[in-house]
């Protein structure tokens, strides 16, 4: 299909024109999705039904002139811990395996609005608890760049769609680089906005004080058309409200009709990397970096300053730290929000017959239906927080998470960005991440503080390792200022091309795949002995 | 050796809000279960808490009466157990930065003065409820109360007798009443208790081990169950043994407390800082205006009444025990300026007919003016006070203005000297016996010969009056 090789905004603007129409192109999209996702497996549910009425809904609205917007009628995906009334919504879990939400998270209204078209929800890590998408007890999803590799997580499932031609963007959430790091891993473009911009109501939470949804898409223009959809206070969320996220609004509204010029032909000078000051902490380039990445970055730093960027070395103390105040953190936060899988009023229940009391009901159900990677994450968060280690673990990592904070501040108020890595290597091989946690914990090294600081940032591709694999750049900006940080991407992308080497993904297809599908054998095996689910 | 009684109370009252503390859902009692519920009170995936600020603005009248000190910054917690009642399994509570504490209120039993010291007061959410059926043998879950607001007030141990906790829980729902917080109806569960009982050695410092009955929502079961918990405990220290630290369950049929298992009570609930809530500041001005906007408290009303009106300890306890009592008593003392004459018929007919009809202040419907009416036509002497008794039953049942009905049935009180003397003058001689008996020393024949003249008079006469004709007749006969 020709229109894969389209952005979300292109094709937006060929549904505005009346081109094409949403219900043909979702028809096309879900057959496209019959074809591949038994290979990629990257939605748990596809809802052929609801995917058809959304397109129809869509055509109606851009029917009516100027009711429209850009992204009205682009056949989507949602990650499926984001509730939508009505369609399941399972967080990878064989917990809420028959879980139907009777109302749609926030996010997901503001788009049905709009004219949204879903086809369906994405695979991830079994509550967004891993960097893979193998803890998903669901479905194995594989990078549509090389199918014998994982797509990342955990918004896995949102990003193979993507890359793999089922969306033209999607929406996944990012806890500790849940979203920056599968679009890394398959070539895209992630935000992880400043924690606040976009509602969490209806979004299933992992660690509350973390979790922000964002947009995944082909380009940074894309994630600012979704973006700028999703985002804006919601009354039901207290985190989200008027007057912090108020100051985005306008920036916003100005990016998305600099978008709009941008796509429709026009020019715009405001895009553009000139005199924009750039801090690279110097403690990057000495970590565990695949040598690749960090040849990609250094490039990519001279790239920054023949544009016209002024990337000057800076300390950043605490990396070390970040990772273990990070586990803590969103541990102790994930024993509380997970508590509610209890049997009782949704989702799966022991059936053994020989139940003996409460306790036993609780901790079958629990031992049942949850997987290993949430239950080593739900008991750390307990004993974090259980009486005598409280202050030793739980209040320590907050105050590392403060002073992280801090010196993030202190940096931005002399710098516009800080920029570093994704990932300390690119997508590894399915089935060699689980045996070893604490390795895969620590790949979150470059992520984790946008989110303990809830600064906003955004994965952009940079490159390519020497198996033709996406390597990501990762921008961190001032909070609030999200609409700069996604000019400041379109502004790279005006001077690269990295984001456009996704398109020849998305039109090849899995049949055609540049790799061997099951080279590696055994990996099947590792999975099955890990969830318990035969692929 | 003699044994002092140490009590500390965890009072649990539901706030009578429009909306749940969390969510929009109404405050209500009694209706179908899970009818008023919604995504976020039942806690379901991905629903989100918002403060209901009333909560708070509840929360702060309350700290201002009972004289706490209110945190300018205040935090809402996690606390976490498993319990089918609980939809999320943790209840949004307030640990570590509660909006009050350091609050007090004094108390007077037998005529002794107590500072019963409240260590702090925060704001959480109340729990569903468990109903189990027996006929199926499955438990069912009902989250209506699910998100219902709640205050707790937890004294310190400075209560030593079942008389002195009764009298804090008294004085405490009289200005949770009257500041208009909660209507604190114990049979509904809208005020229900904690009870720490321990005892030590008459004149000791040291605390004993004390035992915990929660949930306790009847005052006569607290009394009660305070009194048998010390006996018990008294007697376990005299025969050697050992109190042990528990919870235990009171039951009121057999009028004894049982342990619970100890697995139900062997909690750590993992508090924490909940991250889905900001903070809530709390301004200076947010805190005056609340100060300005309430209402005198009970027992500054006590003090005025006693000071200013005259009224006696006794009196202005009873007329400030609720405060629709206590708005009826102001309007009809603002209405008549007989204070005394007010407060005698509130303490006797008035809270007669609550008894008689069974039924809290605020269903009988009774307005000031028409209480006035009756006081005021007693006290002028315009009808005697069973005439006027007849009155207000009247005035209550049928709605007839006080006046009307004395017109319509003729009831305006006879205070006519010469028919008096006359009736007098009939009835003496119609009953010479008893001017022999009263002759003689027999002082009651006088009480019979005023029935006689009464009733003669079809009860509208003058008491007094007819009473002084009496007495003059007698002597000079
Ligand atoms: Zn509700």
């Amino acid at each position: 299909m020709d229109l894969l090789k389209q952005t979300a905004g292109g094709v937006g603007l060929l549904l505005a024109d009346r081109k094409i129409s949403s219900v043909e192109l979702t028809a096309d999209i879900l057959k496209m999705t019959e074809e591949r996702d038994e290979v990629l497996g990257c939605l748990i549910t596809v809802d052929k039904a609801n995917a058809m009425k959304q397109a129809q809904a869509a055509d109606d609205l851009l029917a009516d002139v100027g009711t429209g917007s850009l992204l009205t009628g682009v056949p989507m995906v949602v990650k499926d811990n984001i509730s939508t009334a009505g369609i399941r919504t399972t967080c990878g879990s064989r917990m809420l395996e028959k879980y139907i939400p009777p109302y749609s998270a926030s996010v997901y209204s503001r788009l049905q609005k709009i004219g949204a078209v879903m086809t369906g929800k994405s695979n991830l890590d079994e509550f967004a608890m891993g960097s893979t998408c193998e803890t998903s007890a669901l479905r194995l999803t594989r990078n549509p760049w090389d199918h014998k590799r994982v797509p990342g997580g955990s918004s896995g499932g949102s990003a193979a769609a993507v890359a793999g031609g089922l969306a033209w963007y999607a929406l996944g959430s990012d806890t500790g680089g849940s979203i920056r790091q599968p679009a890394g891993y398959c070539g895209l473009t992630g935000l992880k906005p400043t924690y606040g911009a976009v509602s969490r109501y209806g979004l299933i939470a992992y660690a509350s004080s973390l979790d922000q949804i964002g947009p995944m898409a082909q380009d940074a223009a894309d994630c600012a058309l979704v973006f700028s959809a999703a985002a804006g206070p919601d009354k039901r969320d207290s985190t989200c409200v008027q007057d912090v996220s108020g100051s985005l609004r306008a920036g916003l509204d100005k990016l998305n009709r600099d978008v709009e010029i941008v796509l429709s032909g026009g020019s715009v000078d405001k895009i553009s990397l000139k005199g924009l000051k750039i801090a690279v902490p110097a403690v990057w380039r000495e970590h565990a970096l695949q040598p690749e990445i960090a040849d990609v970055l250094e490039k990519t730093i001279k790239k920054l300053e023949t544009a016209g960027a002024i990337c000057s070395e800076c300390d950043l103390p605490l990396l070390d730290e970040s990772i273990p105040a990070y586990y803590l953190i969103a541990s102790a936060e994930a024993s509380g929000n997970l508590s509610r899988y209890d049997g009782v009023q949704y989702g799966s229940r022991t059936q053994a017959a020989d139940v003996s009391d409460l306790a036993d009901f609780y901790s079958r159900t629990r031992a049942e239906y949850l997987g290993p990677e949430v239950k080593r994450r739900i008991m750390l968060g307990t004993f974090a927080l259980s009486s005598g280690y409280y202050d030793a673990w739980y209040l320590k990592a907050q105050r590392v998470r403060r002073l992280i904070k801090d010196y993030y501040q202190s940096l931005l108020a002399d710098y516009d960005y800080i920029l570093g890595p994704i990932t300390p290597a690119t997508a590894p091989e399915i089935g060699t991440s689980l045996e070893d946690p604490l390795t895969m914990y620590l790949s979150d090294i470059y992520t984790v503080a946008a989110n303990l600081t809830g600064l906003p940032a955004l994965a952009l591709p940079c490159g390519f390792d020497k198996n033709n694999l996406p390597i990501g750049l990762q921008l961190t900006g001032r909070a609030y200022q999200d609409a700069d940080l996604l000019r400041t991407g379109m502004a790279w992308q005006r001077e690269t091309d990295y984001h456009l080497r996704v398109q020849q993904i998305r039109q090849l297809g899995p049949a055609e795949g540049n790799t061997n599908l099951f080279a590696g054998g055994g990996n099947e095996k590792i999975h099955q002995s890990l969830t318990g689910v035969a692929l | 050796m003699t044994y002092e009684t140490v009590i500390g109370l965890e009072v649990h009252v539901e706030l009578s809000t429009a909306s749940k503390i969390f969510c929009g859902c109404p405050v209500t009692y009694g209706q179908e279960p899970n009818t008023k519920c919604c995504p976020v009170c039942t806690g379901l995936p991905g629903a989100l808490p918002v403060l209901n600020k009333n909560v708070v603005e509840y929360a702060l009248r309350t700290c201002l009466a009972v004289n706490c000190e209110i945190s300018r910054i205040t935090r809402f917690d996690r606390k976490n157990y498993f319990y089918p009642d609980l939809p999320k399994a943790y209840q949004i509570s307030q640990l570590y930065q509660p909006i009050g504490r350091n609050g007090w209120l004094d108390i007077e039993v037998n005529g002794t003065k107590r500072r019963v010291r409240i260590h702090e007061l925060h704001m959480e959410e109340d729990a569903g409820k468990l109903m189990h059926d027996p006929w199926e043998d499955q438990t069912l879950v009902d989250y209506n109360r699910c998100g219902v607001p709640l205050l707790e007030i937890v004294s310190e141990p400075d209560l030593r007798s079942a008389e002195e906790a009764l009298t804090y829980l008294e004085q405490l729902r009289g200005i949770l009443q009257f500041i208009g917080v909660s209507d604190c109806r114990m049979e509904e569960g809208s005020l229900r208790a904690d009870v720490n009982v321990s005892v030590r050695p008459a004149g000791s410092n040291e605390f004993g081990t004390r035992t915990e009955m929660k949930n306790m929502n009847s005052f006569k079961a607290i009394g009660r169950a305070i009194e048998k918990e010390s006996l018990r405990q008294i007697e376990l220290l005299n025969e050697g043994g050992r109190v042990i630290q528990e919870t235990r369950r009171w039951d009121e049929n057999k009028d004894a407390s049982f342990p619970m298992r100890s697995k139900e009570d062997a909690h750590d609930y993992r508090y924490f800082p909940d991250p889905d809530l900001t903070a809530v500041h709390v301004s200076e001005d947010w805190i005056d205006q609340v100060r300005r906007e309430l209402p005198e408290l009970p027992a500054d009303r006590r003090k005025r009444y006693i000071g200013e009106l005259g009224l006696s300890d006794y009196e202005a306890q009873i007329v400030t025990g609720h405060p629709v009592i206590s708005g009826l008593f102001e309007d009809v003392y603002d209405l008549t300026k007989l204070a005394k004459d007010t407060a005698s018929w509130i303490m006797g007919e008035y809270l007669q007919l609550l008894k008689d009809k069974n039924c809290g202040p605020e269903n009988l419907s009774l307005s000031a003016e028409d209480l006035a009416a009756v006081v005021s036509m007693t006290a002028e002497g315009k009808v005697n006070r069973v005439t006027a008794r007849k009155v207000l039953a009247a005035v209550i049942e049928d709605g007839v203005k006080p006046q009307t009905y004395i017109e319509q049935h003729g009831l305006a009180m006879v205070s006519d000297a010469s028919l008096l003397e006359d009736t007098v003058r009939r009835v003496l001689a119609e009953n010479p016996q008893s001017i022999e008996d009263y002759k003689n020393g027999k002082k009651k024949a006088a009480g019979f010969l005023v029935g006689q003249a009464m009733r003669a008079l079809g009860g509208k006469a003058d008491p007094q009056l007819l009473g002084s004709i009496i007495n003059r007749q007698l002597s000079e006969a």
